[in-house]
Formats: C-alpha cells, structure tokens, sequence
C-alpha cells in the first residue's frame, strides 16, 4: 500500500469534476486529498489527488480515469522523480512568551506570519505534506486554532510534462 | 443556413443520424420537442407505456440491429423511470442515447415541479451525459452523444435538455456535423503488434487451449472473425451469457456456455486449460466463481477495447487492448504465417488428446446429449419448453428473455447460432427487460420471430406493454413459464435457506394471463400438458400478425443445473442436480 499522487488534466467543463468524485466513491477507492485549477489553458483544468493503495488498485483507478470522456490525460506523479507541494494556512494562539517561540518555529520550517493580531498568528507554511505535519506537531495542538490544507499539487522533475 | 427551434434541431437531428425508433413518453418538459415531432420529423416514435420500457425497447432494438437505440423522456419521474433501463445497458455495454427533458435554465436548483438532477442521477450508469446550455449547442452534442455511445466499448449516453431551450419561437442556424472529434476521447483502433505476436505464440504452444468468448464479440461485431480463428486452431469455444450465438451452438467446436450454470465440459474444460484465448469477456464473478482457483493451470490472453476490462479480477498474461474485429484479424495473419514457418503448430496430438477428454465431459453430463432433467415427473418442464421453443423457431428466433430460471434454461437450450438473437440483461439481471427488449427487436425485424421468454414474476414487471403492442402491432411471442413461484429466488432458498420460502411464493393473487392478453386484444393459449406443448407452439408462431401470450405451466419445483458450488469452489465445482455434485 502506497501513497499516489496523480494529476489529471480534465476539460474544464461542468460536471467534469463530479465525475472524478464520483468514480472514487462508486468504487470504493479513497482520495486522501484533492484539488483543482484553470490551467494556462483556460478550456483545460488540471486536478491533483492523493490516493493509498496496492499497485493493482492504482491501475485500476488509472486505468478507469482514463475512461472518463472528460479526462484529457493523467499521470501518476509518484512512478518518477517529482516534487511535492502543498500549502498550508494555521491560526495560532500566540501570546506572551509564546508570540517569539512561534515566529522562531515558524522560521525554522520556512514559514511566514502572514497575519498578525494581539493574540493570534496567523502562519502560512509550504512544502511536502509531512513537513506541513511536522510543523503542527512542532507548535503544538494547544496553540492551534484552525489548520487550512490546500492538498496536495506536483510535478515531475526535469523534462517531462503532462500537456495536451 | 436554415434557422432552427431547439425541438426542431432534435426532431432534425435523429432523421439526420438516421434512428429508426424514438421510443419515448412525453411530459411538460419535453412538450417543445413533441410538437417538433409531430409537424416534422420522419421518424416513427413508439409510445410506451413506462419509460422503463423504452429505454428496454431501445436496448433491445440495439441488441438485436447493432445501431444505437433512442429514449426520449420527460424531466422528474420520466427520468428517474429511464433509470433502470440506463443501467442494464451499462452493464451490458449497449449503444443508447437518451434524451431527457429538464425544467427551464433558470428553475435548475430551485426544487421546481417535475425537477430533478438527471445528469446527477445518471452518472455512475452512463458512459457520458451532456448538460445542454445553449441551443446553439444541440446538433453538435447530439453528434457527439451517438459518436461517443457507439464507439469504443459503447454505452448510454444521457443529454439533458432543459425546456427553454427547445422553445419553438428561439431559432438558430440548424447545421448537423458530419463528424465530431474529442480530445479527450481516442479509443483504440488496433490492437499492439508485440502483443498480439505474443499471444500468437502462446496459442500455438498450447496443449489445452480454450477460447472465452462474450459479449464484446457480439457488440464487436466479430463473430465471424472468431469463427475463422476457432476453426484453423481447431480450439475449443465457450461462451459467456452475453457471447450466446457469436459462435454457431450447433458447431462441434462449441462446449457451451461457462459460468454459475455454464455446461459441465465448459467449466471443465477451462479449469483443466493452459492456455484461454479472452475475446470480450471479462471475467464477470458469475464466471469466474472464486477468483482466488480460477484456472489454475492457465496462462491467460484477454483481448478487450476497454483496458480497464483487462486484469480487473483476473491478471492477464498477454493483455491487448483493441477492437475485437481488428485484433482478431491481426491475431490470425500472425498464426497463419507462424504455421507456414513451422507446420507441426499447433501440436495435434495434445489437441486430440484434449478433445478426447472434452468429449468425454460432454458426453456424461452434456445438456445437448440427452436430457439431464428428469423427465418421469407429470409436469412439462421448463427445459422443455424451451427446447421445443428452439425446435419450432428452427434455432432462428430473436429470443429477449427477462431474469431468472427462465432466462438460465433459454441460455442452455436455445441453441444461438447467430448473434443478435439472445439479447438478455447479463450484467444488470434486470427483471422487467424481456418484452419491452422483444418489441425492439421486432421493429426492427418486422418478419422475423420474435420470443419473449419470461416467467410469471418478470413478464408482470413491465406488463403494461401489452397495451403498446396492441397500438402499434408489435406480435411478439410470450413464452411465460409459470410455476407459482419467483423461481430462482426459490431455489437458492431450497439451497440455502432450508426451502424457507421467504416473499417467494405468489398463492392465489396471479392474474388470468390468458383473460389478461385477451384484455389488450391478444391471444392467449394457456398450456398444460406436454403432449400440447409443440402443436400449441407451432400455432403461436403461425400466427404472424397476432400477440401470443403462452402461458406454460411447467415443474413448480425444478432447478436450473449445473450450478457452481459457492463460496470457495472453483470453475469445475458444480452442483448437477439436486443430489448430484462434482
């Protein structure tokens, strides 16, 4: 059982991604997280998810992708070298002493305070799902208020391209 | 550039695309598109009685021609009701295009009368659905709703037409297209070389090889292509439910149908194999029975258009993916030019050797050989009816059958040597199916028999067709099998349930179906006695004109043999009668 992130570009058309949804949940397959844009290409939508399963799962759900007419082309990032991005919003209680233990966390991973209050930070962190995971572990479930995901986005490394 | 309604497009566009049959049931939503009918279009409209039955009339009419069927229905209940039509085509994989009616733009969401979210419904059962939005839009997605349906591995393909947009008083420039090209949609056009030289190699190096063949030789139309191919190999070939007549049952290559109530020497004869050639077929779990001993012994090559046919339950050794036809073509040229290179392939001793054993099968517990009932008990049973059904049709009828024993006995004992002429609901195993399936067919062939084989729970399920028989004189032929009971229900109770007849009986509340044709203008020959059963049949089809609703009691407590032994029993694990067991 691996983790998969495969990335479809969709004809940005209505429904289009009520099929994807609705293929996962038809038969039985998880999204563990999803998202979708525009593309350059504005007739074009290019939609990332996360899925857990054996080799033969992810062929089949590759496979019955493929099969939906909306569905242009897709790719299962994690088959070749590729990065991983995800962004992340969390509002955090932050007072007193906290305030600097905060900032120093949140530098460390990279971070950045994009909204302040007088007991409230809030922080934007980006990068690879675990390291998202490791910085709410870093500042703690009592400070946190309210976490925001994106899920994840990626792309293959060097040359190769998912286009029409 | 002509200026068009919405309707009119609609109406324009089936003579256009050349449809022979709207089957459809008008409503509100769908009124613009009615009247567009009614001044012009050329082609007939037959008018069910439940939009169930026309989308079953439009499946059976695709079974039965090849072309796609057409289904036009209102919005709300008109469609929900299409519903279950939609789906057994899916299953089955049959060309439609549905037509559904839905409230004006600007009541979509708003819970207005009548609404409801067809696409949404209908999604997980079609193989494409279109939202129309702009009239504009409509000769071109109806073009792209047939293309899509019939290409590729076809299927149903809904387009919603809100009522605003087939208004008789907005016109637009009306311009059909020849052809429609989507980006996102290329299926197959042949087969992989590599593949199919592969899996020609691993044909001519089998001892036990056997050819599975389904309904994708059928929708295919490579029936004669497997024909060809069966017969220079001198291979054996089984069919699926959905395969029945893509190879000629009277042929003595033919084993059979496989399966849950497959012929012994078909199941047999694919567990013992080493090699099975997959046209079409896709290793349904009414096949397979437990994936986990299936074949043991077999390297597999499954030919399919769809690849997420291939290696979904059973793993492929050689997948190729590609239409049927076009591969089978390929597959042949390779293996003729395998056999002119080396003349002792495929090995002719082996094969001998493995037709000796399968004509040994075949010869203990063959349903053709002689009669596996039992046929000392006073009723007629229901095998043979279904064999005199076959006797009397000369094997050439057009069989629609509902679900149940009756449809299981019809498979074994019509002998199909043609395809389009089985045309039964595989996948889905919808009740309901049979006579609006038969109409169908017998538009489309007007002079050819026609049989609905059904029995006394299904036929009642969309029965209300009778009245649509009666207007536009559709004289198909009834074959209803009646025992009392919901047949195949009761037998897994007697199975399994220790004969626990749980809402499987129906006591006195049938109705007289001989009174009840009648009633509806048509004839009704109820049946008995063995001894009347062919005349009584012979009589049915002699009467070409009339409606013939045979009512044939038969053996209230018979079961449909062989069965596969389940959970946990393999391919030749088979139940052969009530006592017997392999």
């Amino acid at each position: 059982m691996m983790r998969h992130i495969i990335s479809v570009l969709l004809e940005n058309e209505p429904g289009a991604l009520s099929r994807v949804v609705g293929l996962f949940s038809q038969r039985g397959y998880n999204i563990e997280t999803l998202n979708v844009a525009p593309t350059e290409d504005p007739t074009l939508s290019r939609l990332t998810l996360t899925t857990i399963g054996d080799d033969h799962k992810i062929e089949q759900i590759t496979k019955h992708l493929n099969r939906l007419i909306d569905v242009v082309k897709l790719v299962d990032l994690s088959e070749g070298a590729h990065i991983e991005r995800e962004l992340m919003l969390v509002k955090v209680r932050a007072t007193g002493a906290q305030r600097a233990e905060i900032k120093r966390c949140t530098d460390i991973f990279r971070g950045q305070i994009v909204d302040v209050g007088p007991s409230v930070y809030t922080i934007q962190v980006t990068g690879a799902a675990d390291k998202l995971d490791s910085f709410l572990e870093a500042v703690g479930e009592a400070a946190i208020m309210e976490v925001v995901r994106s899920g994840v986005s990626g792309i293959a490394r060097g040359e190769k391209i998912l286009s029409l | 550039m002509e200026l068009l309604s919405g309707g009119e497009m609609i109406a324009r566009a089936m003579e256009d695309e050349g449809v022979e049959f709207i089957f459809g049931y008008p409503g509100g939503a769908v009124l613009h598109i009615y009247d567009a009918l009614f001044k012009s279009c050329k082609v007939p409209h037959i008018l069910v009685r439940h939009e169930q039955a026309a989308t079953h009339a439009a499946d059976g009419y695709a079974r039965a021609t090849g072309k796609p069927g057409v289904v036009l229905v209102t919005s709300g209940p008109g469609a929900t009701n299409a519903i279950t039509g939609i789906a057994t085509a899916y299953m089955d994989s049959i060309p439609m295009v549905v037509l559904s009616g839905q409230v004006a733009t600007h009541l979509i969401g708003e819970d207005a009368f009548q609404e409801t979210d067809m696409v949404g419904i209908s999604r997980p059962i079609v193989k494409h659905s279109f939202q129309v939005t702009r009239t504009e839009d409509i000769p071109e997605i109806i073009k792209k709703a047939f293309y899509i349906a019939t290409t590729g591995r076809p299927g149903p393909v809904v387009v919603d037409l809100p009522k605003d947009l087939t208004n008789p008083h907005d016109k637009f420039e009306y311009n059909y297209p020849k052809k429609v090209k989507l980006r996102s949609y290329t299926p197959a056009t042949r087969g992989h070389s590599g593949q199919i030289k592969k899996a020609a190699s691993l044909l001519l190096s089998a001892k036990r090889p056997i050819i599975y063949a389904g309904g994708g030789v059928v929708q295919g139309n490579a029936s004669e292509q497997l024909r060809v191919l069966a017969r220079e190999l001198n291979f054996p070939v089984t069919h699926t439910l959905m395969g029945l007549g893509a190879y000629p049952a009277s042929d003595r290559q033919f084993v059979g149908m496989l399966g849950m109530h497959g012929f012994y020497e078909a199941n047999n004869a694919m567990h013992h194999s080493d090699v099975i050639l997959a046209v079409g077929a896709r290793f349904d779990d009414r096949v397979t029975n437990t994936t986990g001993k299936f074949c043991p012994g077999a390297k597999i090559v499954h030919i399919d258009i769809d690849p997420a046919a291939i290696s979904k339950t059973i793993a492929a050794d050689v997948p190729i993916v590609g239409p049927v036809d076009s591969v089978l073509n390929d597959l042949l040229a390779v293996i003729h030019e395998m056999r002119a290179a080396d003349k002792t392939l495929p090995d002719k001793d082996a094969l001998k050797h493995w037709w000796n054993q399968i004509d040994e099968w075949r010869d203990t517990h063959g349903l053709w050989v002689r009669p596996q009932y039992d046929t000392t008990t006073p009723f007629i049973k229901p095998q043979q009816v279904i064999e005199t059904l076959c006797k009397v049709t000369h094997g050439k009828a057009y069989v629609a059958s509902d679900v149940g024993q009756h449809q299981m006995f019809a498979a074994q004992y019509y002998k199909f040597d043609e395809p389009r002429r089985w045309l039964n609901s595989g996948g889905l195993g919808t009740m309901g199916f049979g006579l609006p399936a038969a109409m169908g067919a017998k538009l489309a062939f007007p002079d050819a028999d026609v049989a609905c084989v059904t029995g006394e729970g299904s036929i009642q399920m969309n029965i209300q067709e009778l009245s649509t028989c009666a207007q536009y004189k559709i004289p198909v032929k009834i074959i209803s099998l009646y025992n009392g009971y919901l047949g195949m229900v009761k037998q897994w109770q007697d199975m399994q349930y220790d004969g626990r007849y749980s809402e499987s009986v129906y006591e006195n509340s049938l109705p007289n179906f001989i009174k009840l044709a009648e009633a509806y203008g048509h004839v009704g020959i109820k049946v008995t006695q063995l001894s009347d059963l062919e005349e009584a049949m012979k009589e049915a089809f002699a009467r070409k004109n009339d409606l013939v609703f045979m009512d044939i009691h038969v053996d209230p407590h018979e079961h449909v043999y062989p069965m596969h032994i389940a959970p946990n029993g393999s391919m030749r694990d088979m139940w052969l009668s009530k006592t017997e067991r392999t």
